[in-house]
């Protein structure tokens, strides 16, 4: 069952929200409300679930609702209408004290203008949660320490939120967040004030923690590299309303609606297309027992300069080179036995293309792909990662990778390259 | 000449009278009580200052001085206490400086919940803020009547109107100070679960503390100015020898004296100015 599960929530700003989700539900226009009457629909109808332990990512353009969204859950702002329940507790229906509780044991804030205590030392602004909580201060302090050595600010422990860079303030924030220990972190787009480099250190430094702690986390960002990068799962919100959600690659690969396509054609996309989703059919499978003369026809055949052997439960065993198979032919081998080549790269159907960008810079032939049972499931000629991270390279991808591409010619695969690139390079 | 009707006439002055005579008359057991409480505290402060050894109190002045700024103030400061007391108005600066610490006190437990009041609801800032407006622009002699239809004549009543004529500065400030602290730094304490009391004491009121020490630094300026203006109702101390000074037309006397509320005014001012706590000053 999802730890958090929303539904049907509603937020109009304005005096008469009733009126305005009537005049919504009318058929009226968000824009058409706003003029009409004042009142701002922020959120429309908002359903969906975020499962325990993982990071749910909120996307939209300013102004479409994610700040609002993720202060309904913590009741920082009031829904006017819809259900939100965390663990089968009802959130909206918690008195006051309910509220309280919640906030201090079970969900926790990192904010985007870092939101810290500027008349507090840093260790003060870790150990508030606790404070307020009423724990004493030599247990909140020991406690404030060890979240301050985690996110590696040891040593700053008395100095002043102005005293730090805007990267360390935010490590104080989430810091501060995680020393309640809460289930659920809330991060209102924790990482945009931030530059580029520093943004991407936090961002493996969360999930770094993430790997460790499991915590349920709601990210909210407008960033569409950071949401992919992060998110387990997406959200993308358009005007208070959900369009779309699921994982990265769903939302890569099917976008719902235009809005998605459009937002999502500029995308880095090796960065999170697996392995699986880019791989091609072997073209030349020969069992493992096959003589040299079936793989030489093979690769006759199919005009290329190595064959891919499996056994009869298409477990994958090596590769046959042109040049071996010649050789054997030559001495007469009865079977390819002794001439196959069985050091080939592997990798697993679920990885990431551009992790394999290293072994892809190193091989000479195609990657093999083979799954947990060791079956040969498809191969990865190296031109479809390269060729993947070029298309990224005026997105996101690092100028090194880029320059890869060009100084390496192609080898000893020119067909299954050219081939590889004809599969792959249409779909950018 | 024309002359306005006077067929129909607003007898304001009369029910205003009345009223303060129906005070007088029925809330006699109440101000008295007040009163008495009040002339207490006084007392026990104007004894204070002046059972104090004059060079313990310029020497604890000058400490204060140096903890708060640097050993310039603190010099300047002792000086000037010496020249007050060379003038021979050390009792009567004593006097004065109790009516203003005593009226500044009473500013501050009034003035400072009243501020926080107003921060909580808008509609008690809307309706303070107005008598705040009239409290400040009525003339400083209109208040020694009520205080003196009440209290009678004498130090109670010069407290009471130096108080009345103070106290908005410190209502101010403080709504003002906790106004200006940052929404979001608010929202982050209300994230984490903080109560309203725990907001009000562990944000709020800290960042709002220098404006609100500016506010009773203001105070006791204010303060000092209606002290000259309340010894008229018997106030005693430096305003009295002012008064004395201008009736008698002795012009050394009243110069000594206005000197002497001069030096007082500098010290007091530069002591409180520095008082915020150095990290709070960082926040705008
Ligand atoms: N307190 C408020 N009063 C009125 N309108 C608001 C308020 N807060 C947000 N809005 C409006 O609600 C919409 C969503 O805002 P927000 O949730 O802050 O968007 P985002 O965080 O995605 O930029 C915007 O149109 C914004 O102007
Ligand atoms: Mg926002």
């Amino acid at each position: 069952m999802a730890q958090v599960e929303v539904r049907n929530l509603y937020k109009v700003f304005g005096s008469n929200s009733n009126r305005a989700i009537q005049l919504l539900e009318q058929g009226m226009s968000k824009q058409e409300i706003m003029e009409k009457t004042g009142h701002t629909i922020a959120l429309q109808d908002v359903t969906l679930e975020v499962e325990r332990g993982e990071i749910f990512v909120v996307m939209g353009l300013s102004g479409s609702g994610k700040s609002t969204f993720i202060r309904c859950l913590n009741r920082l702002i009031e829904p006017t209408s819809g259900e939100i329940r965390l663990d089968d507790e009802d959130v909206l229906q918690l008195d006051k004290e309910g509220l309280r509780q919640l906030r201090l044991h079970r969900m926790s804030m990192v904010f985007q203008r870092f939101s810290l205590f500027p008349h507090r030392s840093v260790l003060d602004n870790i150990a508030f949660g606790l404070e307020v909580q009423g724990v004493k201060k030599g247990q909140r302090q020991e406690a404030a320490m060890r979240w301050l050595d985690i996110v590696g600010l040891k040593g700053w422990e008395n100095s002043y939120p102005d005293q730090l860079s805007g990267g360390m303030q935010q490590r104080v924030g989430l810091a501060r967040a995680l020393t309640t220990d809460p289930e659920i972190l809330l991060m209102d787009e924790p990482f945009s004030a931030l530059d580029p480099l520093i943004r991407r250190e936090m961002q493996e430094e969360l999930l770094n923690l993430q790997a460790k702690l499991r915590k349920t986390i709601i990210f909210i960002t407008h960033d569409l590299d950071e949401a992919l990068h992060l998110g387990d799962r997406i959200a993308i919100l358009k005007d208070g309303l959900v369009v779309q959600v699921g994982t990265p690659e769903d939302i890569l690969t099917h976008p719902a609606t235009d809005y998605v396509a459009e937002f999502t054609r500029d995308v880095n996309r090796s960065r999170v297309i697996s392995v699986e989703s880019a791989m091609i059919r072997p073209r030349a499978l020969a069992s493992r027992h096959s003589g040299p003369q079936v793989a030489l026809k093979l690769m006759q055949q199919e005009g290329v300069s190595s064959a891919y052997l499996v056994d009869q439960n298409r477990h994958f065993v090596g590769i046959i080179t042109l040049d071996d198979a010649l050789a054997a032919a030559r001495d007469g081998a009865k079977t390819l036995q002794s001439y196959i080549t069985t050091d080939v790269p592997r990798t697993s159907p679920d990885a990431v293309l551009s992790d394999l960008l290293p072994i892809a810079a190193e091989t000479a032939v195609p990657i093999a792909v083979v799954d947990e049972e060791g079956v040969l499931a498809g191969i990865l000629p190296r031109v479809s990662v390269i060729a993947a991270l070029a298309a990224g390279a005026n997105g996101n991808s690092s100028p090194a990778s880029f320059s890869m591409n060009g100084s390496r010619a192609p080898e000893t695969q020119p067909d299954a390259e050219s081939e590889a690139e004809k599969a792959v390079v249409p779909e950018l | 000449m024309q002359e306005f009707p006077d067929f129909f006439e607003l007898p304001l002055e009369k029910w205003i009278d009345r009223g303060v005579n129906w005070l007088t008359v029925e809330g006699d057991a109440f101000f008295d009580a007040i009163g008495g409480g009040l002339l207490q505290l006084l007392l026990w402060l104007e004894g204070a200052l002046l059972w104090i050894p004059w060079y313990v109190l310029i020497a604890a002045v000058a400490l204060v001085a140096w903890r708060v700024k640097d050993w310039r103030l603190a010099a300047g400061s002792a000086v000037g206490m010496v020249f007050i007391g060379l003038l021979g108005l050390w009792e009567a600066s004593m006097q004065t400086l109790a009516i203003v610490l005593a009226a500044t006190l009473l500013a501050i437990v009034v003035g400072v919940p009243i501020g926080i009041a107003m921060t909580r609801k808008d509609w008690i800032e809307s309706l303070i803020r107005p008598i705040l407006d009239m409290m400040q622009t009525l003339p400083s002699f209109v208040y020694l009547i009520p205080a003196l239809m009440l209290f009678g004549l004498g130090k109670v009543p010069a407290l009471i109107a130096t108080f009345i004529y103070a106290v908005p500065l410190s209502i101010r400030f403080t709504n003002l100070g906790i106004r200006q602290v940052p929404a979001d730094v608010i929202e982050a304490a209300e994230a984490f679960g903080a109560t309203q009391q725990q907001q009000l004491f562990k944000v709020q009121l800290p960042l709002a503390l220098p404006t609100i020490m500016a506010g009773i630094n203001q105070t006791i300026m204010m303060a000092l100015a209606m002290v000259v203006v309340a010894s008229m109702i018997g106030a005693g101390g430096l305003g009295s020898e002012v008064l004395n000074g201008i009736s008698r037309l002795e012009v050394g006397r009243g110069f000594v004296a206005g000197i002497s509320i001069v030096i007082l005014a500098i010290i007091m001012d530069r002591i409180t100015q520095n008082m915020a706590p150095a990290r709070a000053k960082a926040v705008e």
